[in-house]
Formats: C-alpha cells, structure tokens, sequence
C-alpha cells in the first residue's frame, strides 16, 4: 500500500522536489526490504537508485506520456484470469495518467489466428500482445503491425539489452516492446525431499546427476515430467542444447540453418537421456510422464508430505501459479534453483510477450512507451506472476525472494539469453500438440535409447515444417 | 439442402413475367415467401460448401492454385491416415454397439417395473454436452488409480489376485556389494562364505513407506558354520548414506526381504530376513551367490494406459457409447412399442423360447428403426470431434485422430487452409452416401 501511494503521488506533478522525494523514499524502501531480505543484492539496489535521479536524460522517474482526453484503446492478448486483472491493473495506471480510455480485449490462441479475423472484420485492436518473435514477423509481413515511434523507441533503448531489442525488430525495424518475460531455466524442487535426502541445489549437470541419485536413494523420484504437454520437453531441450552447444548453433538450429542430425543435437539428446533415459528417475516412469500433463506434473511434486510423486520439477518462472493449487509455500517449501551449466554456462531460455501496435495513433504508441518503461513493470511486478526483462526495474518492486531471484538471473544474461526456440520456429513443428517436435521428442522420451531415430524424426518433421 | 437447391431453380427465371398471369403473381409471392430462407441457406450452407470446394484447390497462402495436391496429401499424410482409419474403426464400432446396447436396453426395459426410471437414467448422459462428457471421462480414464475410476476398478481386481511388494523401489546404492541380475533381481558380486557375514546394503526406500515391523537393522554377527548376514536400507532421512555399506545405528532392517542362495543357476538355500533385516542360511549356501530374486521389488501395478497410444481410441469410444446409447434405446423403445403384440404372442404360443422371439421376430420387426438409429450414428460418428480433442492427451492425440480433429489442427494450428478445406470436402463426400439413404427411408416411409 505504501508503495503505490508513493508512486502515485509522483506522478501527478513531475516537479524537481519530489524527484528527490522519491529518489529518497524509494532508496529508503529498497534498503529496508533488502535488509529483511538479506540477499547480497543490496548493492545493486542501492547503485540503481543513485543512478536514477542523475540520469539526467529523462525528465522524471517516471516516463513522460502526453494527455490523451479523449482517446480511446483496445488491447489484445491471450491472459486469463489473474494474470488478466493485473495487467488490467498496468492498464488502468496508463489511463489515470493520460486520460485516455483503455480496454481489454480477450483473445484465444494462437492470437495471430485471432487478430486475423479481427483485422478481417475491419475491427483490429489498437495493441496486441504477441508472444513469439514468429508471430510479430507474420503480423509484418502480412502489414498488420506499426512500427514504434520514435518515443516508444528511446524507452526501449534506455531500459532494455540489446538482446531483448533484437527479438522485437524485424528487418531492422522495431515492432515489439517484450513487456513480459519469462524464465524457462529453472528447476523447482520440493525443499523438505532435498532435506530428507541431504541434498543439495547443483550448479552443473554432473551435480544435478549427483543430486538426483541422492533423492532416488532417499526412496523418492527424482524428477516429474509433464510430458502430455509437449512443450515441458521441447524447454528440456533447449535449456541443455543452449548450455552445451552453444547460443550460435542455438540460432543456426532455431532458424533450421543446422539440421537436427547434426552432432550437437545427439550430443544434447544424449545428455538428456541420462535423466530421461533412468527407469526410476521420472514419475509414474517414462509411460506416466507422457499421461501426466503440465499442472499435474507441478502439484505431484508439491504434494504428499514426505512422499511426493517426485522431488523436482522443470520448467518457467510460471510454475509458482500451479504450486499456489497446492498449500506449499514458494521460498520455504517449493525453492528453485536455476538450470545447471550442461556445458561452460548455465542457460538462460526466455519467453515472453511484446506489445505490437496494430493501430497507428498518439495513444497506441504512448501506450508501447509506457508499457517500455520501467514503471509500468514496476506496477506489475508488485502485483506478482510477473517478470520484466526491463533492466532499469527496481529488483526491490518484486513481492519476494524468488521472483526476485528468476528476475535477477533473466536481467543478469544481458544479451545471452536465448528465446524459446520451439517459439520461434514454424507452429507446425513447435507449437502443435501430437506433432512436430513435440510429438518426436515425446517418442523420444518414451524410447529413449534411439538417438539417431528421434534426430531423424526431428529433421524430417522440421523439414516439413520449415519448407524445407 | 436438396430441398434449397429444388425450391431456389424456379423462382429466379419467373420474376420478369410476375406481372402477366395470375401463375406469375403467385410466383413473385413465392418467391418473396421463400427469400428469407434461401438466402439464409445459401449463406450459412452453400456459400460455406463452394467455397471450400474452391479453396480445397488452392495452395497455402490461398494465392496458387494446386490442382489436387492437396488431395493427395489427404492420402499420403500419415496423421491423416491414422485419421482415416481411426475414422473407419469408429463408423464401425461405435453405432453398432450404441445401437446394440441401445436395443438390450429397451427389449429388457420394457419387462421392468422400473423400466421409466431406468430409462431416464440410461438417457441422462445425452444432456451433457460433448464437452463436459469429454472433462468426466478425461477424469475416469486417468492413469493414476487414486483420480481414475476406471484403473481404481481395475488395479482393484488386479490386487485382489496378485500382492505387491514391500520393497519396489529398492536398489544397491554407491560401491555396493550387489549388482543387477536382470529381470529386476540383484545378486552379490562375490560368493559368501560361511562364517564370515555378509552385508546386503540397499537404498531407495523411504521411512513411511517400510514395512510397519520393521526394525533397526542389527550388524550380521559370524557363525561357525553357517552363512549370516543382515539386509537394510543404508539410507537415513536427513542424513545421507552415514557409513557406506556399514549399518548406522539409525537405519531400518529389510524385513521380510526374501533371500535365495545360489550355485551354478541352482538356488541351494533360501531364507527370509528378521524385522532388524538379519538372515541365517544353513552350510550349504557356503559359497553360493546371494540373490535377492525380483519378486522382492515388484512395482505396485499401476493399471491400464486407457490413454496410451494402443487403448486411446477404444477407451474414446467407449466414452461415446456412454453418451449415445440412451439416444439409441430411446428411439429403439419407441419402436418397440409400435410392434404388434399379436406377433410376440403368436411366437410363444408357437413354441418359440425368448431368444428365439427376440433373434426372430423382434429384430426384424425393428430392422428399420434400428438401421435409421445405426445411420443416424454414423453421421454423428463421421464428424466426432470434441471427445477426442478433449480426452485424448497430447502425447497421444495423434494415435486418436480423426478426420474432424485433423481437419481443425491443419486448418487452425498448422496453418494449411487449403489441406483443411481438402479433408472437409472428403468428409462431406462421406458424409452423402448415408445421408442419401437415410432421404430416401423418409421419402419412403412418407409414401407409404
């Protein structure tokens, strides 16, 4: 409550006094929550703080948007329930400060498919929020999408890495704010079984092997799989394939430069069967694992006491939403530790969501700047079940430990986070439940001993896909 | 749509002359009357039908055409022959036993006092839509016994006739002595002499889940004489392995652990462990193998896969039948009761058993009502979509595909309009055969 009134307060008048005002109360805020914390980031807290008010190049804290009396927005995206009220929270901020009326428009997915008969039907909305580098290329191709405008632009530049800039560009120019992250090189585990096993969190794939054989000899599973839904295997993937070969092969492989026979592939898919490949290593085994989907695969190892189905779990920053189904408590009985260094660095795999202009107007780009900037990551970051790769976001505006942990390790890679690749690739072989690359790797978890099969099926079906 | 296409030819030609005869007056009224209608058809039914047609000859983009390339793929596509003949094995089965079901169902209700009740009960699916019915039987089929009703049934009948073991997932730990013998047996690496103990240290086997009596495992103590050893869990909660291959005081004996001495592939000796985990085999173990033989660490059996690769479909249809056999008895029972009883009676008075009444003169005296219900499934079957895409998972969605599913994933996931609109037309073809049949018994039934 504090903070928001504080913030709030700010807003209305830009003046010199209260920048320092605020500067103040912010450094203040941000040394008291660290202190309870404890964490060894004060440091950084306190340097981003100083930084802030001598900038010098914006002209407040917060961004400046024009009044918009008057206006009227529509925005587009695929949320849902909670993470559907927050924004709509983000939203309602940008309208007390421009005047301008925004709305929320609910879309299905695959939201291109949706803006597409909504552009049909002559009724496009203002912005949308797209998740994949590939969706913002098809809206551009098909010229849907605005470019940013100038302003929109600057506040990227200021408060993203460059990586981040990257994926939202499409042939040179930028189309997409990455609003939302999300970290995908996690793995989360049920603390009290890493207790009963005298465990500990391993920093590279050798320790997670160690770690996992010290939980299946303490009499638990060690891992759940969620592998009905073919996308908890294809993130696998692509956190050992980033770690092991490599971001460059990583980009040749995401854009099919590579193929999938190629050694660095058996190499990883090889790598993945040491955990795969175990009889006893995955939950209801290898058979169970591809009956047991994503939220299953989540709250089987958050519950049962002393005996869940498995000690750990992989996946996002998103899991913490299927662990709150269960009475654990994220930071003292669900903890997470990020994905171990296959190769010389621990991946970092990314998601995420980029608001596309559909409309050009005064307010949809005021709209993308705000949404740039770092105070409206920081609305929604209080409000939890949210990560911005905005690198100038005070990491005290995070609700706790381990929010502010995934958010550390998301900024910390700079520019050597590696977006999802099964997201950049063709829907056919990324995205398409029963097909594709999630349909071969699941055949790959279920026979894992078959490497050059599962190569096989996987250049085969990317073949297709990508056209070929 | 016949009737829109027989209805729509004459009006059109008729409208200049509307003016000159009392015939032509009538058919401007007419065809004013019969506007609303037609142009609702031609744009809810036709235009759809033509334009798929079209589009089924265009390529991807919508832009080139393709001939009937996208025909082929329809034949070449190895999702949608699984599709297709996951396709043929549902038109086969799932009206026939609907149908058959549905006929025991009203034969048998009609002798109940209950039969109204039993009815309505039977017929209480049909309010459920596909979508819901899908969710339940997602839940039924799960493979975990304690959600899924259906593997709960069967791991109960499983357990009434095979036990589980104490032990499933025991197995040697670091530098054990023992090792894998296959089939899920372990074996000790080196033969036991008598009088000198033996350890048989394992791992994996949590507090909670031991047998209740089992007890601190006590160190082996030597025998002259005769083999002694102690199995236990080296594993203590909290606390790691303690002494590797030693016994903590903490850790639990292996109780009940059966133990078989071994030479040459002959088990000589065998003996079960005590609650501290300690076994005594006589002399003539001395210098045998050890082997903790398999049935020591059975899994619990966990059910069927219902919704694995080879039982999805069947399991879906079963799904089906549930929901579509109340239709079937409904429709059968009102058939049922517009059979002459005269002809029942004649039978019995003739001599005939009950089977013979119900396989000779029941069943043909229904033939018609039961073909209109079998083909009335089939169109319903052909375009079954929702059951499928909710019950199958996505591991094993492709292995329950259907035309209908297959259509929606090329149109809407894949991206390929002009493959999506290829199998909509092949399903329409499919389609008319039955639906002729089924307008030809109407026209029929009318005439007479």
């Amino acid at each position: 409550m504090r903070t928001t009134s504080r913030t709030t307060g700010t807003r209305r008048t830009a003046g010199k006094t209260t920048r320092a005002v605020t500067a103040l109360a912010a450094g203040a805020l941000a040394f008291s929550l660290t202190a309870c914390g404890g964490g060894g980031d004060d440091g950084n807290d306190k340097d981003r703080n100083e930084d802030r008010p001598s900038g010098g190049t914006r002209a407040a804290p917060s961004v400046t948007l024009p009044r918009l009396d008057g206006a009227s927005l529509e925005v587009a995206a695929v949320w849902t329930g909670t993470e559907q009220a927050n924004f709509k929270k983000v939203l309602a901020e940008f309208e007390k400060r421009t005047g301008a009326k925004v709305t929320f428009v609910p879309a299905q997915d695959p939201i291109i498919n949706f803006l597409g008969s909504k552009i049909a039907g002559g009724q496009p909305p203002d912005v949308a929020m797209l998740p994949q580098p590939g969706a913002i290329k098809q809206a551009v191709d098909k010229g849907w999408a605005k470019p940013l405008g100038a302003e929109a632009v600057k506040e990227l530049g200021e408060n993203y890495a460059q990586g981040w800039q990257d994926i939202g560009k499409v042939g040179g120019k930028q189309y997409g704010v990455y609003y939302k992250a999300a970290n995908k090189s996690l793995i989360w585990y049920n603390a009290r079984v890493f207790e009963n096993a005298g465990a500990s969190e391993p920093k590279t794939w050798d320790e997670l092997l160690t770690t996992a054989r010290t939980v299946y000899d303490s009499g638990v599973t060690p891992f759940s799989v969620g592998g009905a839904d073919g996308w908890t295997l294809t993130d696998w993937f692509e956190n050992v394939y980033l770690s092991q070969a490599g971001p460059e092969k990583y980009d040749q492989l995401a854009k099919h430069e590579i193929k999938w026979t190629d050694p660095s592939v058996k190499e990883a898919l090889t790598t993945l069967a040491q955990i795969w490949g175990e009889k006893d290593y995955l939950a209801g085994g290898a058979r169970g694992a591809l009956q047991t989907e994503f939220p299953g695969s989540v709250t089987q190892t958050f519950t049962g006491g002393d005996q869940p189905k498995a000690g750990m779990v992989y996946e996002g920053d998103f899991v913490q939403v299927n662990i709150g189904e269960t009475e654990a408590e994220v930071g003292t009985d669900a903890k997470v530790f990020p994905f171990p260094a296959v190769g010389d660095t621990a991946p970092v795999v990314s998601g995420g969501d980029a608001a596309v202009v559909l409309k050009d107007s005064e307010a949809a780009q005021a709209l993308a700047t705000f949404l740039a900037s770092p105070d409206a990551a920081a609305v929604h970051a209080k409000l939890g079940g949210y990560l911005s790769p905005n690198k100038n976001l005070d990491l005290s505006a995070y609700p706790n430990d381990v929010q502010r942990k995934i958010a550390q390790a998301l900024v910390a890679a700079g520019d050597d986070f590696r977006f999802d690749m099964s997201d950049q690739a063709p829907q056919a072989f990324g995205g398409t439940p029963g097909k594709g690359e999630w349909k071969a790797l699941q055949d790959f978890l279920k026979n894992p001993g078959d490497v050059a099969g599962a190569q096989r099926k996987l250049e085969a079906e990317a073949a297709a896909a990508y056209g070929g | 749509m016949p009737p829109a296409s027989a209805a729509g030819a004459p009006p059109v030609p008729a409208a200049p002359k509307s003016h000159k005869s009392v015939t032509g007056t009538r058919r401007t009224v007419a065809a004013l009357f019969l506007l609303p209608a037609l142009v609702l058809l031609g744009a809810l039914v036709v235009y759809p039908i033509g334009y798929s047609l079209v589009r089924s000859f265009y390529d991807q983009s919508g832009d080139g055409f393709a001939g009937i390339d996208n025909y082929r793929a329809l034949f070449t596509d190895d999702g949608i022959r699984t599709a297709l003949k996951n396709n043929i094995v549902w038109v086969v089965f799932a009206p026939a036993v609907s149908t058959a079901l549905g006929l025991i169902f009203a034969v048998l209700t009609e002798r109940v006092r209950w039969g109204t009740a039993f009815k309505l009960v039977v017929f209480m699916p049909m309010a459920i839509s596909m979508l819901a019915a899908g969710i339940i039987f997602r839940l039924v089929y799960d493979q975990d016994p304690d959600k899924g009703v259906a593997n709960a049934v069967w791991v109960g009948v499983h357990d009434t006739f095979a036990q589980s073991s104490a032990f499933p997932k025991a197995h040697p730990g670091r530098e054990s002595p023992l090792e894998p013998a296959g089939g899920g047996a372990f074996v000790t690496r080196e033969p036991v002499r008598a009088g000198e103990p033996v350890t048989l240290p394992l791992v994996g086997v949590a507090p909670d889940v031991m047998p209740d009596d089992a007890r601190r495992a006590a160190a082996p103590e030597a025998v002259p004489g005769k083999v002694t050893g102690t199995t236990w869990q080296d594993f203590t909660r909290g606390k790691g392995v303690g002494t590797l291959g030693g016994v903590d005081a903490s850790e639990l004996g292996y109780a009940g652990m059966r133990i078989e001495a071994v030479k040459d592939g002959r088990v000589v000796a065998s003996t079960t462990a005590a609650d501290d985990g300690t076994f005594t085999l006589p002399a003539a173990a001395d210098g045998a193998l050890l082997r903790l033989p398999a049935d020591n660490f059975k899994e619990p059996y966990n059910g069927l896969e219902w919704l694995g690769p080879s039982l999805v479909t069947p399991a879906i249809i079963g799904a089906y039948v549930w929901m579509w056999a109340g239709f079937a008895m409904v429709l059968i029972a009102a058939g049922l009761a517009s059979v002459p009883r005269e002809l029942l009676e004649a039978a019995r008075v003739d001599g005939a058993n009950e089977w013979q009444v119900f396989r000779r003169v029941t069943v043909p005296l229904l033939a018609p009502v039961l073909a209109v219900v079998a083909v009335t499934l089939m169109i319903n079957v052909l375009k079954v979509f929702d059951l499928v895409f909710i019950i199958a998972p996505g591991s094993s969605q492709d292995d329950a595909n259907v035309l209908a599913l297959e259509l929606y994933r090329k149109g809407f996931a894949a991206d390929q309009p002009g493959i999506a609109s290829a199998i909509a037309v092949f399903l329409l073809l499919l389609v008319i055969p039955v639906m002729w049949f089924n307008i030809r018994r109407l026209r029929r039934e009318v005439r007479r």
